[in-house]
């Protein structure tokens, strides 16, 4: 909310003043308002490990995090111009692989990569879009850049948070949206299903989609069925998918139907037990061959994760470079790379100040925080670096910009980050904005909702 | 419609119905055994287990037969797949798997109820009858067809909700009238003792039949007229009749695309219940005439799912 010399930045006046006026009960009352409002519609997610399955509420803090229309166009330029670079990178990796020859990439950084799936070398995919859907870790840090923490172009989520937090504040404070504009997001369904269509196969004249999930008990299931309930698509399960000569079906009341695009809410490994983990439930057999045949458009395509692995993330800004002949708007956070023999002394000397996370994890599962790591955690963490170098990256601990958010003692500054999500298409777009995820815990920097996290509208205004 | 979504709302209110139809056996066995003797006493108490076809599963867990163990066994053990806690649980589970197909009431019903009981299981005391908890259930069932009656859009997602109750109340109107049938056959022109009067009162009673039944009749209870009325009579929403009429009525309006065999049985039971004449079944034997009906309806269940709801 601040800039570095402590002073409110200016797009945040209104909020502060309306915060001032505000009696403090009535702003309890709201909070409690939409706490019961959320439980009701039950916008809940799954806790994976958690034995009695339940399902938790995300936290949602009523003071929303503002963004001005001037950083969020250079934001969005970055953020264009990066997912059309990965995309580039995909594409390639699966044909000519021009980057690996020219040397900006190490080959066996890629083509060993577990996420690297050779069934989709030489696949030529709809306007060569790989990510269809793409959502884009970014950080404030004291220096008033955004940088970029890392890239989802699996099966990123969230974007249900974004979309039921803005129904929220507005439905609780109608007259702060009257004070500043704010640019709307609901269009994103919208965005979203047309973004879907156009991963079809070309000659398909008005395509059929669904959106693929594992099913109710995954954390993700309320958004996938939002998902699908906003597009007005089917939400389908493995179990009601099947092959026959060529064509992907669903199995409905009035026999079969087929479906043309599918959006897919479920890993790689999990999506054809003939292809991959043959001891998948959750996928659909001979999915792989329709796909390949080019029956079916997937978003995203299977083998993305070889680009978001955080391991293929520091070569990022060279291949915006290679791809583009541009330089990056977005910068990186500078990353040390374990694998190699000076990053991980680097690394090993200065553990606890350091973050180090495995290439492959996600969630804020199995990573380590240095300066709020106990000796015991720290050491614990020394032997599993030293153990499997390649598997783990390192990065400073960077100062993330705070919001005034709603905690136990009243409103006090934490933590933020944003995830915009990027819809990539016939072209690339996006809603201003997108999910900011704070960390609710004093000082804390990790703002995954598995690991104790909340969300915030976002806004981004005139 | 996808078939999993039409099977799990087709699923979700036959468990509604069936708890329903489970609350109203044992709440009416709890009140017979007040009247019962020692030599009828045992075979009220075994009613709900034939009825329900769980006799032996019973024995396996309880020495004894009592009134405490048998609402222990049929309304809150989980292990039992027919107790109405399972029944609960399970319309609860398929209403979450479809709850953006279905209207947020209904699922916020069928959530409420499973939360509640949850709670009441442990609250509860068999050996006190639990009539309470009875009346609950059936108040939570009403509660949840008259939120889906008043909320849900007229589509398949209706007809196969319709479906799916009147086929489980057929069952169960058909197998309390099997399991009481030998109180109704030694005396088919016999006006009856007071004990009798009692086992038919709870047998009307146990489908809602009791004021129908005066109202309609204006008579004294007599054996033959109470198979009529829960065989024949159409005004009666629990007879096997008006089960028909609303599954012919539901299955008239599903459009499937191999549903032959299961839109031809419905014909043929809908004509058998609506055209029986209750004087040719009994002389051919009510049990016998149930007992076919019973399979033929577990059969439309069968060729039901086979053709619409993805079964193979």
């Amino acid at each position: 909310m601040r800039s570095a010399d402590g002073a409110v930045r200016a797009h945040y006046e209104p909020l502060v003043k309306w915060l001032e006026q505000m009696p403090p009960e009535r702003v309890e009352a709201k909070r409690r308002e939409a706490d019961l409002l959320f439980h009701r519609v039950g916008i809940t997610f799954a806790v994976y490990g958690d034995e009695q399955g339940a399902e938790r509420l995300i936290p949602f803090d009523t003071i929303p995090r503002i963004l001005d229309k001037a950083e969020w166009e250079t934001i969005s330029r970055g953020l264009r111009q990066r997912v059309n670079a990965l995309n580039r990178f995909l594409h390639d990796i699966y044909h000519g692989q021009e980057i690996l020859k020219a040397g900006v990439i190490p080959a066996e950084q890629v083509l060993t990569n577990d996420a690297f799936q050779v069934a989709m070398l030489g696949l030529d995919l709809p306007n060569q879009v790989y990510s269809h859907i793409s959502g884009i870790d970014l950080i404030r840090h004291s220096d008033g850049q955004y940088y970029v923490l890392e890239d989802n172009l699996r099966t990123p989520s969230g974007v249900s948070y974004m979309l039921e937090n803005r129904k929220m504040m507005m439905r609780l404070f109608p007259e702060l949206f009257a004070r500043q504009r704010v640019f709307p997001v609901e269009h994103y369904a919208g965005l979203l299903l047309d973004t879907l269509r156009a991963a079809a196969p070309e000659r398909v004249r008005d395509p059929v989609v669904a959106v693929l999930t594992p099913g109710q008990h995954n954390s993700a299931y309320f958004e996938h069925a939002f998902l699908a309930q906003q597009m007005g698509v089917e939400l389908v399960e493995g179990a009601d998918l099947y092959v026959k000569d060529g064509t992907l079906y669903m199995r409905t009341t009035s026999g079969r139907q087929r479906v043309d695009v599918i959006y897919r809410r479920i890993d790689d490994a999990f999506l054809d037990p003939l292809a991959f983990r043959q001891d998948s439930l959750l996928g659909v057999p001979g999915l792989l061959s329709v796909y390949r045949a080019g029956n079916i458009g997937l978003a995203n395509a299977i083998g993305t994760g070889v680009a978001d692995d955080k391991s293929t993330y520091p070569y990022v800004p060279d291949m915006i470079r290679f791809y583009l002949g541009e330089e990056p708007l977005l910068a990186n956070v500078p990353t040390w790379q374990c694998k190699r023999a000076d990053d991980l002394a680097h690394v090993l000397d200065n553990l606890a100040e350091l973050v180090v996370k495995e290439v492959q994890g996600s969630g804020g599962y199995g990573m380590l925080i240095g300066p709020t790591a106990t000796k015991a955690e720290l050491e614990a963490f020394r032997a599993r670096l030293i153990a499997n170098p390649a598997n783990y990256i390192a990065q400073p601990t960077l100062s993330l910009s705070t919001c005034p958010t709603f905690v136990e003692a009243g409103i006090a500054p934490r933590h933020v980050d944003l995830r915009p999500f990027v819809l990539s298409g016939k072209n690339v777009r996006m809603v201003p904005g997108g999910l900011t995820r704070v960390a609710l815990k004093e000082g804390s920097l990790v703002v995954n909702s598995s690991q104790g996290g909340g969300t915030k509208d976002t806004w981004v205004v005139e | 419609m996808l078939s999993r979504v039409a099977d799990k709302i087709f699923w979700m209110s036959r468990q509604m119905e069936r708890a329903e139809n489970m609350a109203r056996i044992l709440g009416v066995t709890a009140n017979l055994v007040l009247f019962g003797t020692a030599e009828n006493q045992r075979q009220n108490l075994l009613a709900p287990l034939t009825i329900t076809g769980t006799e032996e599963s019973y024995f396996e867990h309880h020495e004894e037969l009592t009134l405490a163990g048998l609402i222990e066994f049929l309304a809150l053990d989980e292990s039992n797949p027919s107790s109405i806690y399972s029944c609960i649980k399970w319309a609860r589970e398929d209403a979450h798997a479809v709850r953006w197909q279905i209207t947020s009431e209904m699922w916020e019903t069928l959530n409420a109820t499973w939360i509640e009981m949850r709670n009441l299981r442990g609250r509860l005391v068999p050996a006190d009858g639990a009539t309470e908890f009875f009346d609950w259930v059936k108040d939570r069932s009403h509660l949840f067809r008259g939120v889906t009656y008043g909320t849900i859009v007229r589509g398949e997602a209706f007809d196969f909700s319709r479906v799916g109750t009147h086929l489980e109340r057929a069952d169960n109107t058909a197998r309390i009238l099997d399991v009481k049938y030998h109180i109704l056959l030694p005396s088919v022109e016999d006006v009856g003792g007071a004990l009798d009067y009692y086992q038919w009162a709870a047998l009307l009673r146990s489908v809602s039949a009791f004021e129908t039944y005066r109202a309609l009749y204006k008579d004294q209870i007599f054996p033959i007229k109470v198979a009529e009325l829960l065989i024949l009579e159409r005004r009666m929403p629990r007879s096997l009749a008006a089960c028909l009429d609303q599954i012919a009525e539901a299955m008239n309006r599903i459009q499937g695309n191999q549903d032959h065999a299961a839109k031809r049985l419905t014909g043929q039971l809908h004509a058998r219940m609506v055209h029986a004449d209750v004087q040719e079944i009994f002389a051919g034997g009510l049990h016998e005439w149930l007992t076919e009906s019973l399979a033929e309806v577990n059969e439309l269940g069968t060729r039901i799912q086979r053709a619409y709801l993805g079964a193979v």
